[in-house]
C-alpha cells in the first residue's frame, strides 16, 4: 500500500442529522460508504482529503421505497440491495442489469450508488442508467434539501454541483415508460470498467438515451433521441450520434472503437427494443 | 473496536482507518488472507463479513465493529472445500485460493456452474485456468453426505451485508 494511515482520522456519526452537522462545522470532511472506489485511492497514494465521515452504519439510507410517483433508493444501497429489490427490478431493470455488472460480488456488497453517483467517474455504469431514466438526486445540508435534476449534477470531469456541506441522501427515479436497455461494453464481464457504457429507454413519447465513457461525464444524447423521434432511420440516427460525440483515446480504449461501438449499440438498442 | 472474528468475541484496537486485511495479517496473525492488487480486483483478500464476500483491502477496520468476520482460518484444517482443492489440484500457487474458498461457502450449498462462475467473477487465479477449481467446488458438493451443509459459517448471503445482526457462530465443527 502506497498511502499512509497515521495522519488521516475518520469521524463516525450516529445519525444522519450528526453526519450533516459535523459536515456543517467541517466542510473539509470527507465523505465515504463502501470505500470501494476510495481505499483504493488510499491503496495508490493518490487519496484526496485527510478527514473523513463514515457514511457506512447509517442504515436509513439504504432504504428502497416507492413514493408516490417515484422510486426512491437510499444512497447507501449497494449493488447488492440493488440486485436483490424486487422494487428496484420492476420500476428500473435495467439498473439491475448495470448493478450486476459492476465489479463482482465483492464489490457490489459493499459499492454503493450515492458512492458511483460521488465519485463521479465518467465510466460509473449506474449512472448512464440514472440519464437515461430522468432521475433526481436528493441532497441536503444542516438546514435545507434540495432536488437537482441527475443531468444536472455532474458540472465537469468528477465534479458536481454537491456543495462542500451537503450529502446526497439519495436518488428519485421516475415511472418508466416503454421499454429499457443495457449493455456494457468492457474486457471481461466482471471486474472491468467500461470501454464504453449506454443506457435507454424506448418511451413511446421519444427514446432516451445515454452514454458513459464517452465524455468527461456521463451524457444524454437529445440530438440522437431527437433524429429518432422525428422518425429518421437508424442509420441516420447513427450519423447523428457520431457527430454527437466525441471520444477519446485512452488507457482502455480508443476514439475509434468508441465511436464505431456507439453506433453499434445504438442500432443493437433500436432492434432489441422494437 | 469490538467484532466477531471467526465465531469468537475479540475486542482489537487498531487506527480506524487500517486496512481489515493489515488489521487480520498484522494485528491478529491472520495471513490466510492475502494482499494481491490492493484494488478490489483480484478478490485475494476476500473475507465473509455477516456472511457475505468483500474484499478485506477496501474496508476501514472502522467499518468491521459488531460484524462477523469469517476468514480463512476460521473453517479449520479440515474443511470439504479445503480437501476437494487439494485433491482436485485447485491450488497451485495458492495466492488466490482462501478468497476462492471464501467466495465459495458464501454461495451456499450445490451451486450450479454458472451460479459458481458468477460468484467467483470477482476471484482472479493466474494459475489453474479455473477449470480445476469448478471441478474441485463441484467435488466438495457431490462429496457431502446428505445433511451436511458447506455453508455452515452463518452465511445469510447476499442479505446479510446490510442488516447488523451478528450471524451464527462460524467455525463450525460439523463435518462430513
Amino acid at each position: 500500500m502506497k498511502g499512509a494511515i497515521s495522519p488521516l482520522s475518520l469521524v463516525r456519526p450516529k445519525t444522519i442529522h450528526e453526519a450533516l452537522d459535523k459536515l456543517r462545522d467541517d466542510p473539509t470532511l470527507v465523505p465515504l460508504a463502501g470505500c470501494t472506489d476510495l481505499y483504493v485511492s488510499l491503496n495508490f497514494g493518490t487519496l484526496a482529503g485527510t478527514k473523513f465521515l463514515d457514511l457506512w452504519p447509517l442504515t436509513r439510507l439504504r432504504k428502497i421505497e416507492v413514493d408516490g410517483d417515484v422510486l426512491r433508493i437510499g444512497a447507501l444501497a449497494t449493488f447488492t440491495n440493488i440486485i436483490f429489490s424486487r422494487r428496484v427490478r420492476t420500476w428500473v431493470p435495467m439498473l439491475v442489469d448495470g448493478a450486476k455488472q459492476i465489479g463482482g460480488p465483492q464489490i457490489q456488497n459493499r459499492g454503493t450508488i450515492g458512492g458511483n453517483i460521488a465519485n463521479g467517474s465518467p465510466a460509473g455504469d449506474s449512472l448512464p442508467v440514472l440519464a437515461a431514466a430522468t432521475a433526481t438526486v436528493l441532497l441536503r445540508n444542516s438546514t435545507t434539501e434540495r432536488r437537482v435534476m441527475f443531468t444536472d449534477f455532474f458540472t465537469g470531469y468528477r465534479t458536481s454541483v454537491r456543495r462542500p456541506d451537503e450529502l446526497i441522501l439519495a436518488i428519485e427515479i421516475p415511472k418508466q415508460n416503454g421499454r429499457q436497455w443495457f449493455r456494457k461494453v468492457g474486457t471481461r464481464a466482471a471486474q472491468a470498467i467500461s470501454k464504453i457504457v449506454m443506457a435507454a429507454v424506448r418511451d413511446p413519447k421519444g427514446p432516451r438515451i445515454a452514454l458513459g465513457s464517452v465524455a468527461a461525464t456521463t451524457v444524454r444524447l437529445p440530438k440522437t433521441e431527437a433524429a429518432l423521434t422525428k422518425g429518421l432511420s437508424i442509420e441516420e440516427a447513427v450519423k447523428v450520434l457520431e457527430s454527437e460525440i466525441t471520444p477519446i483515446d485512452d488507457v482502455r480504449s480508443t476514439a475509434d472503437y468508441r465511436l464505431t461501438v456507439a453506433g453499434n449499440l445504438l442500432r443493437r438498442f433500436w432492434v432489441d427494443t422494437a | 473496536m469490538k467484532f466477531t472474528l471467526n465465531g469468537a468475541a475479540v475486542d482489537v484496537q487498531a487506527h480506524p482507518m487500517k486496512r481489515l486485511l493489515d488489521v487480520l495479517r498484522e494485528e491478529l496473525n491472520l495471513t490466510g488472507t492475502k494482499e494481491g492488487c490492493g484494488e478490489g480486483e483480484c478478490g485475494a483478500c476476500t473475507v465473509l463479513v455477516d456472511g457475505a464476500p468483500v474484499c478485506a483491502c477496501l474496508i476501514p477496520f472502522a467499518q468491521t465493529e459488531g460484524t462477523s468476520v469469517t476468514t480463512i482460518e476460521g473453517l479449520g484444517e479440515d474443511h470439504p472445500l479445503q480437501h476437494a482443492f487439494m485433491d482436485e489440484v485447485g491450488a497451485q500457487c495458492g495466492i488466490c485460493t482462501p478468497g476462492m474458498i471464501l467466495a465459495t461457502i458464501a454461495l451456499g450449498d450445490n451451486p450450479s456452474l454458472a451460479q459458481i462462475k458468477e460468484g467467483l467473477a470477482g476471484n482472479l487465479c493466474r494459475c489453474t485456468g479455473y477449470e480445476a477449481i469448478y471441478r474441485a467446488i463441484a467435488k466438495a458438493n457431490t462429496g457431502k453426505k446428505s445433511g451436511t451443509r458447506l455453508g455452515t459459517l452463518g452465511v445469510k448471503n447476499r442479505r446479510a451485508t446490510d442488516k447488523r445482526k451478528p450471524a451464527r457462530p462460524s467455525g463450525s465443527k460439523k463435518r462430513p
